[in-house]
Order: structure tokens, then sequence, then C-alpha cells
């Protein structure tokens, strides 16, 4: 009995998702804690329920068989985040939007008006954001600004993520001199006024492409995922498994990629969508202080630079942008949020 | 007699802690022979597991150190060999069954993949196709029914019994002459216990390995041991095949623990415990570690003074660490006082 009970208790998620897709039937007992002597039929009713395939084994043998990967759990879990998968939409949208800019506007993003300068939104003249100064379409403006931003934000992620991955295992995973060096030197990056050495760097080698502005941009955002990295690979490598790897004769990169890594893919996911987050603010920023991406590439910070002369005239040279930052970064953080519930066992909801 | 597969010789391993160093292992000898089952017995933190770890470079270093010793195998001494040599040992000829097969499965990959894995490491020839198809004969060689799916599955699918077979199959994957088993069974319960008992014997006679079996399970070392050595404290105290360690033992230590140990047709009243606490190893006692606790020592100067030296009693083959082994003749454990018909057979 009191098995029974303890294995239930470690599995409170797998119970929720069997309610989930069973139904009422199974509900019913599920919701009621102190229904142990049930447990027996309620185990049965799962097993039925659930899997086809394993079903006789799973009667031959009475064992409990939950038949699904790691992956496909975190994933059904994550499809019951509602704000999450709300968001991603809205996401998919905003950056479909972006990609197909060309598709969805007769305009190009440097062709002028003149004769249309500052037209506020219209939907006969079709300007739905309105133009600017030199008469150019204002949303379509806005699509390639969202296009040049994106790019560069998933750049950042990539690359940051990449360095920040490898460098926190190798330091989690070896620990000492090697973990002491690697560390250090991301309190240093972690210590420079980011900004600044931003700002230095952009004067420096140049502005305006923006691949470079990615590229300088993961230079510096890599810190912090090496370290939450490195924390995760510090409590990995306690595990049995890395030692009965160890003690198989797996090499120390095959332990550290193959075996370690995938278990680690929850922090990494949820934090390489954080940095996309804070790239696209950071990028923003940059553009806006005119250190970013150069005209006539409109980016959505640059947008707001551009307008911000004549922000009491017109109104929609910095709301809409600035509208469209904002809602990617809303998006990003709940969408964030909701992986890191889906993908993080020790910290999954408690409400429904 | 034969030549041993492996042979540790005065090993010492020290753990550097912020309250001192940790002698926990302090001068192990013992030799393993082909085909043989070695248990090592001992309460926990006696050095045990240490001294195999230790030997396959498995101790995290630091804070551990291996402070002296060899432990020849196949003609090297494991211990100077270089990490890359040990990695290729590792697996592929000492093996390792672990304790808790609950966590000793990685969650991420199909047990198939794991054990076809620990195929591929040693032989980069075997196609991936061939290392799959042997990892489900391999599982279905140590009982798992359905081998062929079950291959597919992920460990959470396998019950803790299924994952302990699914360990041994992959301790055995390379046909290792040495399998090193540390607490197979501790964490499974009583009746799984009697069948991976059965799956590692079959194991053993698949592949032939010699085997050393690490446990404070007296009746798993009863069922399975051939040759028994005792340790405390980082010490061996006494080595004997397992009929003289269970009725004849001559170490005080492996008296009272066979004492304490509770039969089903004696009525006793209370258990017999050793008494005392084992010694902390930062302040193991001069002499012998053991003779705070010794019912024999009475105070006496020599036990105090050196660690009674490892030395072969009459019969071949019996090792004890006490200077008044002697004085043990004749003594028998409460395991061979003959309650009726059922006469233990001291050998």
């Amino acid at each position: 009995m009191t098995d029974a009970r303890a294995g239930r208790a470690t599995e409170p998620a797998q119970e929720a998702t069997v309610t989930q897709e069973t139904g009422t039937g199974v509900e019913e007992r599920t919701s009621s804690p102190q229904a142990t002597p049930e447990e027996p039929t309620a185990v049965a009713t799962r097993s039925t329920t659930t899997e086809k395939p394993d079903l006789e084994e799973v009667q031959r043998e009475g064992l409990e068989v939950e038949s699904r990967s790691v992956w496909r759990v975190a994933w059904s879990r994550f499809l019951r985040h509602k704000l999450a998968m709300g968001s991603l939409i809205l996401l998919l949208l905003i950056f479909a939007a972006g990609i197909f800019a060309p598709l969805l506007t007769p305009y190009g993003f440097a062709e002028q008006d003149l004769f249309n300068p500052t037209q506020g939104p219209t939907v006969e003249a079709r300007h739905f954001f309105g133009t600017d100064q030199l008469g150019r379409d204002y949303f379509t403006r806005v699509l390639f600004g969202i296009r040049t931003t994106v790019r560069v934000a998933l750049i950042v992620a990539l690359l940051s993520t990449l360095i920040g991955t490898v460098i926190g295992a190798i330091a989690g995973y070896f620990g000492g001199w090697v973990d002491n060096a690697l560390m250090r030197l991301t309190d240093l990056i972690l210590t420079l006024p980011s900004l600044a050495v931003l700002l230095v760097a952009a004067a420096l080698l140049g502005n305006g492409i923006p691949e470079r502005v990615a590229i300088i941009l993961a230079l510096i955002f890599w810190t912090q995922l090496a370290r939450i990295i490195r924390g995760v690979f510090l409590s990995l490598r306690e595990k049995e498994y890395v030692e009965a790897a160890k003690a198989l004769g797996a090499t120390d990169i095959r332990i550290i990629f193959r075996h370690m890594l995938p278990n680690a893919v929850g922090p990494v996911v949820v934090n390489a969508t954080l940095v996309i987050a804070t790239a696209i603010l950071v990028e923003a920023v940059l553009s806006f202080l005119g250190f970013g991406v150069q005209p006539p590439t409109p980016a959505l910070g640059q947008l707001i630079d551009d307008g911000k002369g004549q922000m009491l005239q017109a109104w929609w040279l910095v709301v809409f942008p600035g509208i469209t930052i904002v809602l990617i970064c809303l998006c990003i953080n709940f969408l964030g949020d909701g992986l890191r519930d889906a993908l993080d066992p020790t910290q999954r909801r408690t409400s429904a | 007699m034969p030549e041993p597969v492996l042979s540790i010789n005065d090993l010492r391993v020290e753990f550097a802690t912020d309250d001192g160093v940790v002698r926990a292992v302090d001068g192990v000898t013992y030799d393993i022979y082909p085909g043989e089952t070695l248990g090592i017995v001992g309460e926990s933190g006696s050095g045990k597991s240490v001294t195999v770890l230790s030997v396959l470079g498995l101790i995290p270093e630091p804070p551990g150190r291996i402070t002296g010793g060899e432990a020849i195998f196949k003609g090297r001494d494991l211990l100077k060999l270089g990490k890359e040599d040990l990695r290729r040992v590792r697996g592929k000829e000492v093996a390792m069954i672990f304790q808790d097969p609950m966590t000793s499965l990685n969650p991420v990959f199909k047990v198939g993949d794991q054990l076809a894995e620990a195929i591929t490491i040693h032989d980069s020839a075997v196609k991936e196709a061939a290392a799959k198809g042997r990892a489900a004969d391999l599982l279905a060689l140590v009982g798992v029914p359905n081998a062929k799916e079950r291959a597919d599955q992920y460990p959470h699918e396998f019950s803790g019994g299924m994952r302990q077979r699914a360990m041994i199959a992959m301790a055995i994957a390379n046909e290792p002459a040495l399998l090193i088993a540390d607490e197979p069974t501790t964490a499974l319960d009583v009746t799984i216990q009697a069948q991976i008992l059965e799956v590692l014997k079959k194991a053993q006679d698949e592949t032939e390995a010699a085997t050393i079996l690490i446990t404070h399970d007296l009746g798993l070392i009863a069922e399975m041991a051939d040759r028994v050595a005792v340790m405390y404290a980082g010490h061996i105290v006494e080595v004997a095949d397992v009929q003289t360690i269970f009725h004849a033992p001559r170490h005080p230590y492996t008296l009272g623990l066979m004492n304490s140990l509770p039969r089903l047709d004696v009525d006793d009243r209370w258990l017999k415990p050793i008494p005392g606490q084992p010694p902390s190893l930062i302040n193991i006692p001069a002499g012998c570690p053991f003779h705070p606790r010794c019912e024999f020592s009475q105070g006496r100067d020599e036990c105090r003074g050196e660690m009674p030296p490892l030395e072969e009693i009459e019969s071949e083959g019996h090792l004890s660490a006490c200077y008044f082994k002697h004085e043990l003749k004749g003594e028998t454990s409460k395991l061979s006082s003959e309650p009726a018909a059922t006469a233990g057979s001291a050998s």
C-alpha cells in the first residue's frame, strides 16, 4: 500500500496527463487523493485506456508502463499551457509577416512617395501604418524591420547559446581549474558595462550590417547561459548514469555531449528563448542610439529613432514599431515560461 | 594456483575533506582468480566500493587521491595507466554493475540504444544495426521478455528489476574478464533480488568472468560468493572461503558480524550487535582499528600498537589480521551452533 502511494506521489505529471487523455473515467478516481484502496483499479483503467500496443504486455506482467518519451511528455505539457501556446501562435504570425514581407505589401521598404509624406494610417490609401516623412509606407517598413530585428535576434540566440552551452558544460563537467578559469572569464565579461562595450565595439568595428551587430551582441550574451549550464552540469555530473557511462569507457566528450547535454536541454532552450527577447530589446536600443543597423535597412529600434523627432505630430511613427517590439518580447517571455514549465520537471505547475 | 585476473596490492586511497584527510582505503590487498566470485563485505564506509572505483580511475580527483599500491590486471598496473588507456579497459575488460538501476540508465535514451552504445564505444567497426541487434539479444539473455520491443523503450518504461537486468546486459556486452557488482540488489525488493541473482549467475556463466561482489548483505554473499574478504575501516581484516567465513571465522569482527545475524530456526529474544560505532576514518584508532569494539582485545597493548598484518592461518587461503587469531581457533559462529537437526557444516 505504501509503495503504491509513494509511486503515485512521484508521478503527478503522468497522472495529470492520463486524466487529460482518458477523460472522466479515470478523473473520478484520481481526483480523490485518499482513494488508495482503488489504486489497483485506477492503474488498470490507465493501462487499458492509454496504450494499445503495450496493453497485453502490461496485463501479463502487471507492470505500470508509460510508453512515452521524455520529450513527448514535455510536449503534451506544453500544449496545455494556454498562454504559451497563444504566444507561440502570435509570435509565429509576427515572424511569418516578417519573412513573407515582400508578399504582404506592394511597396518596397525604401520606396518613396514624396507626394504623400507623413500620412496617418488609412485603409483606403493602403497605408495601414501611415507613411513617414519621405512618404515610405510604414507598414512595409515595420514588416522589414521585424525581418531585420528577428534575424539579428535569432543569430544572437544561436551563437550565444552555442558559446554559453559549450563553456558552461566544460566548466561544470571538468570542475577544478578549468571551471575556475572559465568562470572567471565569464565574471569578467559580466562585470563589463555591456552598453558601453557595445557602443565602443560598434564604433570600432563599424556598424550597419545586421550580422555584425548580432555577433557583437552574442559575444556578450553567452555569459548568463554559461553560468546556468555550468550549474546544471555540476548537478548532472553526480548522476549515476554519468558514472555508469564513465564505467562503460565513454570518452569525456561523449559523456558531455551525448549523455549530459540532452538532460540539460530544458534550461538551454528556455534561456535561448529569453535571449531572443533581450537581444531584440538591446538591438532596438543600439539602433535607437544610432549604433545598430544603419538606414535604409529598417530595424524596429531604428524606426523609433527615425520617428522620435515627429512623435507629437505623427504618433504612428513611434507607436507601431514600439508595439511590435513589446508584443514580440512579451510573447517570447510567455513562451519561455511555458517551455520551462514543460521541460523542467522539478518546477511543474501546481495549478492547472 | 592460476594467475589472478586482478591483483590489488597494498592499495591506499585518501580523500581530502575540510575536517582532515580521510583514509578510505588503507593498504588493501586481494587477488581475484578466473571464474570465481569474490564477495567483499563490510559496513558502510569501510572502503569496499572505493577500492574498486579507484582501481578503475572512477573516484573524483581531487578530493580523492591514490597514495600507493598497485593493481595488476593482465600484466599491467591499472593505477599507472594513462587516462585514455584506462578508459579502454573500462567497460571492455572490466565492467561494473551499479547499485541503483533506477538512476543508472540515462532517462533520455532508449534502453537498446544505450546497450548498443556500450558495444560501439569499444568497437567502432560494429555497425549500428548490428549493435542494436546484439543489444536485443543481450536483453533476451538477461530475461527481458519481448526483448526487441523492449529495446525500443525508454528506461522509465522499465521496472526496477528490468532496469537492473538491462544494466547487467550492458556490463556483459563486451564479455569482460572481470565483472564488478557494487551492491547489485540493494535497491531492489526481495523477490526481485532473487531473480537478479539468477541473472547475475547466468551472466557469469555466459562470460566466464571473474566477479567481485560488493555488498553488506551477508545472505547475498552466502548465495553467490566462493571466497569472501571482510573489510573494516579501510582494511581487509579476513579472507577465507565462504564456508569458513560463515562458520569458523578467525577475526573478532567477522565473528561479531556473524553472531549479529538473526537465525530463523533459533528463537533469539535479542539481536546481538557489535558494541560501539564504526570509527571515523579521519581518526582511525591506532593499531587494529577494531580494538575499541573488540571483545577479545580486552585492553591488550598489542592491539593498540601496530596494525596487525593480514597473515595466513593453518588452512591455505585463510587470512586474518588479528594478533590473537589463534585464540579464536575452535570458536564457531552462532551460525554453526547446532540447534537440533540443522547441523551447519564447518569446513
